[in-house]
């Protein structure tokens, strides 16, 4: 079908995206590359210099950094254990035969489309608020002291927000998951004398399994980069205990004006992606045809 | 699910599954529901019942131009899509119905783009945006997000395209169809719901980006996602009025959201699952 005319307009037709995205990908991070190798300072322009491995060496032995890696996976598999769970949970809730399946799924998945910086307000202000939250109100009415969320468990609250924000996502595509099962292979189980629970676990669960892959991977990725919701709630205190790399990279780069120092930082974060993703890859190779 | 279920069962299903929808919806209910009351009902206590005033809404237009940002988010989210619908329908037609062997290559290639972190760009974007005044313009969001998101972009339409089954045109060429009635009377209606469903995916996904946005932008050109972050600072803490801002800024997509939600699965998994 392709004669030689075709194939020339599809290369045409494919290279101006094609073009964009390599220029999207390579110009900014040689210059984040070039950049991490400077003394660089924003404050004081004028002194740019090389700096060899300063900045990596710098951040490196920053303690903040090791904190902020810390906190980073914390938070990654924070999420990631309560969305794959619940998601699960939910899934199966929503599948059985229920009075209003529409809307059920439209209330569940709601949260998806909350923009983050809303999505952090309203917990931070209405359910987390220690004076006039949702959950100080219900503190007061068993009598006891309310918690202030975000001064005690910073990191432990941003895990609820994001959690929230990603739940729906999680029970969405392992409900169209759930949706293929074979339901006459379930009954023949079931005739078998299979219970609920090895039900779940011999026929459910192998069934769900690319689909868990997915979820895992897609949101590790979108979990690397959390940073709105961080910003507008604990604005990365007390101290660094709720700053992610993400955010250690922004306060370097716009609050401390290091302009070389967070470059460095920026490399080591594609440098941990990448290790992510490839890890993740291999590890759930098999599931992904 | 052809089962006969007895009554009770699935009265009892559906209160449980009731129960935990109300339970994640409830801090949109109950943002709407402070939305409607006045500052000194927001504080004092939990109460599902407002006295339905509409004096947030009338605040925050009056005193933050709630229309500006509103606009911002509209022309940066439609404006970058569009951009990116139209490099990328060329980009995955041919891929779809001219693949070469290395069309996998570039796709997985593209999808790799997208596991860059985008804080590592920060410095770079950053200074190239200072420096050619595209910072705080809505130009310069409209290109950074169009690029963001045009891997997903291309993949979506990818998948959908790969449906079209090539035999219709086929079809269309024995009944003597040119190149350009089959352009535009046999592909063109069937690739529609697909572009369609695309567009509006990725507007739901440039309305709520809150990286770059906030990063970019300060004033004149900030979208909502941006305006409502500045509402972390403390004189903003107004309950009823951070509610009726939040309200506004999620009302368009939530219900933009409800219609895509099929749409939303196959988009965010790249065709994985379906």
């Amino acid at each position: 079908m392709a004669t030689r005319q075709t194939a020339g307009l599809a290369r045409l037709m494919r290279a101006p995206a094609i073009i964009l995205l390599l220029i999207w990908m390579i110009i900014p991070l040689g210059m984040t590359l070039y950049y991490s190798f400077l003394n660089y300072n924003l404050l004081n322009p004028g002194m740019t210099s090389w700096a060899g491995w300063f900045n990596y060496q710098y951040f490196y032995t920053d303690p903040a950094f090791w904190e902020s890696i810390w906190n980073t996976l914390v938070l990654v598999l924070g999420v990631l254990a309560i969305t794959v769970c619940g998601g699960i949970g939910i899934a199966i809730l929503i599948d059985k035969p229920i009075f209003g399946q529409g809307i059920v799924r439209i209330l569940v998945i709601s949260p998806f489309f909350v923009m983050p910086p809303v999505a952090a307000l309203i917990w931070k202000n209405m359910i987390m608020h220690p004076s006039y939250g949702v959950f100080a109100d219900i503190a007061k009415f068993f009598g006891m002291q309310p918690v202030d969320w975000f001064a005690q468990f910073p990191l432990f609250s941003i895990i609820m927000i994001v959690a929230w924000q990603w739940l729906p996502f999680a029970t969405l595509i392992l409900l169209t998951a759930l949706q293929s099962l074979d339901g006459e292979q379930m009954e023949a189980a079931e005739m078998d004398g299979a219970g609920p629970v090895s039900r779940f676990i011999y026929l459910t669960l192998p069934h769900m399994a690319r689909a868990i892959t997915v979820v895992i991977l897609i949101q590790t990725i979108f979990l690397l980069g959390i940073y709105a919701e961080i910003l507008v709630t604990t604005n990365g205190g007390p101290g660094y205990a709720s700053t992610n790399l993400t955010f250690l990279i922004y306060r370097a780069a716009r609050l401390n004006f290091d302009i070389g120092g967070a470059a460095a930082g920026g490399i080591i974060a594609v440098v941990l992606a990448n290790i992510v993703a490839i890890f993740l890859m291999r590890a759930v190779g098999k599931n992904l045809d | 699910m052809a089962r006969a279920v007895s009554r009770n069962t699935k009265i009892g299903w559906t209160i449980a599954a009731w129960f935990v929808a109300l339970l994640i919806f409830f801090p949109i209910l109950y943002t709407i529901i402070t939305s409607l009351k006045t500052e000194q009902e927001a504080i004092s206590g939990f109460n599902l019942i407002p006295s339905f005033s509409l004096s947030s809404y009338e605040t925050v237009q009056s005193q933050n131009n709630y229309w500006r940002p509103f606009t911002n988010s509209v022309v940066i989210s439609v404006g970058s899509t569009v951009l990116a619908l139209i490099v990328a329908i060329p980009a995955a037609w041919a891929m779809a119905f001219s693949p070469t062997k290395r069309t996998k290559d570039i796709l997985m290639w593209m999808l790799s783009t997208k596991m860059m972190p985008a804080v590592a760009v920060l410095v770079p974007i950053y200074l190239i945006f200072l420096k050619t005044g595209l910072m705080d313009t809505r130009i310069g969001l409209v290109i950074i997000l169009m690029l963001m998101n045009l891997p997903i972009v291309v993949w979506m339409l990818y998948t959908y395209f790969r449906e079209i089954p090539g035999e219709i045109l086929e079809a269309a060429r024995m009944d003597g169809a040119s190149l350009r009635d089959e352009i535009l009377y046999v592909l063109t209606p069937m690739a529609i719901p697909g572009i369609a469903s695309t567009l509006l995916l990725n507007i739901i996904l440039a309305w709520n980006e809150a990286f770059w946005t906030i990063q970019l932008t300060t004033t004149n050109a900030a979208p909502l996602s941006a305006f409502i972050a500045s509402f972390s600072s403390p004189q903003g803490l107004f309950w009823a009025k951070l509610s009726a801002a939040s309200t506004m800024a999620i009302a368009p997509i939530l219900i933009l959201g409800w219609f895509s939600q099929k749409q939303l699965v196959r988009g965010l998994t790249f065709g994985a699952v379906k």
